[in-house]
């Protein structure tokens, strides 16, 4: 089975401090760490324990500057066979829908039965590139997949819906899928594991190699422009205890024993 | 004259909160354009939901088909792919829920139809529409335009829009004919999985004693257990903790885990992702702790501690023990 996942790197803002650059329109990303999407962490594991189980290919793309090969790498280390960069300065201010078109082009050249995507980015968030994709591709989609069995020229997802319930469909292949986060456990890659596939080509393809017009790309291909980014409206906020530890954990038990009926 | 189409969202039997959600915002809106309120329904026997929407929109556009019994996007996709290239409406509203991410990208492309997903604000703007979405887990909220002329297609966040009581409509419910066939279909519905029952049931507690990611690894997972053992509580996390194995999902709070509303809820590092914060807005006092000030956790929570979780929880607890000797 050949298998292609998409990927991006990201800056991981979980823990980090957080502050608008002078643009107005990103966060400041220098002193961030970089790192593999968390979702196509996991979509990338998928797609290698299917590989481990049915044989094929397993080819990784992403649309990024030279910089977003690290990302490359480290799927490469985790088992992929193959990694693609689509670069290219037209591709700059791609939405979600650009980014899926550009990633369509380049999927087409590629034999494949199954796509995977994670279900978001940690940074943008629109959840949106996995289905786009598969509606440009015209193959069927299923999304928020937490567990996936193939069959013969078909699989079998489960679809993760809110409160805990999950549904269960069959999709033809070929297919898109997008992977939400815990359906596997993502191997470590070692800093060996990295240097191993240091040498390992990556193929750099841009427009004019996807035969995309620079209207269908970058801002001008896009449905949405970001103006500018602010920081949240605070709400009423909470109320902070503050004072040497003892005496936090001492306000934090009275509230206990006065909200929470704690004896 | 101009149409805003909301789709209806039910499962089961039951609608989804999420529809009354984006049939007040999608009034709101329709106020400030001039224009119409109409809700699709695609079902089977729904007719009763049908009777529930009508207060709530200036029609109700209902499609029965066997077909239709559960959410399927491909069937989802050929009924709507009809029913808004017929009425052709400015703007379609459809929740950023796991029906929607699942139809709504696909829908559009199809419609060509510029779409924003996850939107936390919608304002109208001349002909167009004014987004706000989160970045970053929430951590910076963006001002978003569209570049292309509409019609268009939004999906909203799901409790980011509050549900208001307006006047009802007089409504009334059209019939439309299914266009689905007999054809095959490369996407196929086979059944719903009901989440595994726990050992534990947390919807039921008191006292939750909740865990995120700052917890770092499994080994540290009993520091919080025996705290939560301590109050007579019991312990529950956000999604990463189950992503990680750390804990079973039946302890889950949010969105696609449980929703909980015990006394008191401390969130032991957490940052307060929406899809946590949607399980737990309803407890009746917060308390967070966090190493981070700027956690969003802190603006639902009405207790505050900023502190290292791996510090100040084994003094808390030191503290429980003797004040509870008292």
């Amino acid at each position: 089975m050949n298998i292609i996942v998409c990927i991006k790197r990201v800056p991981e803002t979980a823990d980090a401090d957080v502050s608008i650059d002078k643009s107005g329109k990103d966060i400041e990303k220098s002193g961030l760490v970089f790192d593999l999407n968390e979702w196509d962490t996991y979509a990338i594991e998928e797609a290698i324990l299917l590989k481990e189980k049915t044989g094929g290919t397993v080819t990784v793309i992403s649309m990024g500057g030279e910089e977003s090969n690290e990302s490359l790498r480290k799927c490469l280390a985790m088992g992929a066979d193959n990694a693609v960069r689509l670069t290219d300065p037209a591709f700059e201010g791609s939405d979600a829908f650009a980014t899926a078109k550009v990633l369509s082009e380049a999927i087409r050249s590629i034999p494949y039965d199954l796509v995977l995507a994670g279900v978001q980015a940690e940074d943008d968030g629109y959840g949106q590139v996995g289905v786009t994709l598969a509606e440009i591709l015209g193959v069927p989609h299923a999304s928020l997949v937490n567990r996936l069995e193939v069959q013969d020229k078909k699989m079998k997802a489960h679809r993760e819906l809110e409160g805990g319930l999950e549904e269960v469909v069959e999709v033809d292949l070929p297919a898109v899928l997008t992977i939400q986060t815990g359906i596997n456990e993502p191997r470590y890659v070692s800093i060996m594991g990295i240097r191993k596939v240091a040498k390992k080509e990556i193929k750099a393809l841009g427009a004019s190699d996807l035969n995309l017009k620079a209207e269908e790309v970058g801002l001008s291909g896009s449905h949405l422009r970001l103006e500018k980014i602010f920081a949240p409206p605070v709400g009423e906020g909470a109320q902070m205890l503050d004072g040497k530890p003892e005496e936090i954990a001492s306000k934090v038990f009275d509230i206990l024993k006065d909200k929470g009926g704690l004896a | 004259m101009k149409k805003i189409i909301a789709l209806a969202e039910h499962r089961q039997g039951e609608m989804r909160d999420i529809t009354w959600e984006i049939l007040s915002k999608g009034r709101q809106l329709a106020e400030g354009m001039g224009a119409e309120v109409e809700v699709a329904l695609l079902g089977k026997g729904v007719k009763n939901l049908a009777e529930a929407l009508k207060p709530k929109a200036n029609r109700v556009l209902l499609v029965e088909d066997d077909r239709l019994e559960a959410f399927n996007s491909e069937t989802y996709q050929k009924v709507l792919t009809q029913l808004i290239t017929e009425r052709k409406p400015a703007l379609t509203l459809i929740g950023h829920t796991a029906m929607g991410m699942d139809i709504a990208p696909s829908l559009a492309v199809q419609l060509k139809m510029p779409l924003a997903t996850d939107c936390i604000g919608v304002d109208v703007a001349g002909e167009s529409f004014a987004l706000t979405r989160q970045l970053y887990a929430g951590k910076v909220n963006a001002a978003v335009s569209f570049l292309k002329g509409g019609p268009y297609m939004i999906t909203l966040r799901t409790g980011a829009f509050p549900v208001s009581e307006k006047e009802p409509f007089p409504g009334e419910i059209v019939s439309i004919p299914s266009p689905l066939t007999d054809e095959g279909l490369a996407r196929r519905f086979l059944q719903y999985v009901e989440a595994a029952v726990g050992e534990v049931d947390i919807t039921q507690a008191d006292i939750l004693v909740s865990v995120g990611r700052g917890i770092k690894e499994a080994d540290n997972i009993p520091l919080v257990k025996e705290l939560a053992e301590l109050l007579g509580g019991a312990l529950s996390c956000s999604r990463p903790v189950v992503d990680k194995k750390w804990l079973p999902k039946d302890r889950q709070v949010g969105t696609s885990g449980k929703t909980v509303k015990p006394k008191v809820y401390i969130a032991i590092g957490i940052s307060g992702a929406f899809q946590h914060i949607a399980g737990m807005k309803g407890a009746g006092t917060v308390i967070a702790i966090n190493k981070d000030p700027k956690a969003p956790i802190f603006g639902v929570a009405q207790y505050g501690v900023v502190a290292d979780l791996f510090k100040f929880v084994p003094v808390l607890k030191e503290k429980v023990k003797e004040l509870k000797k008292k």
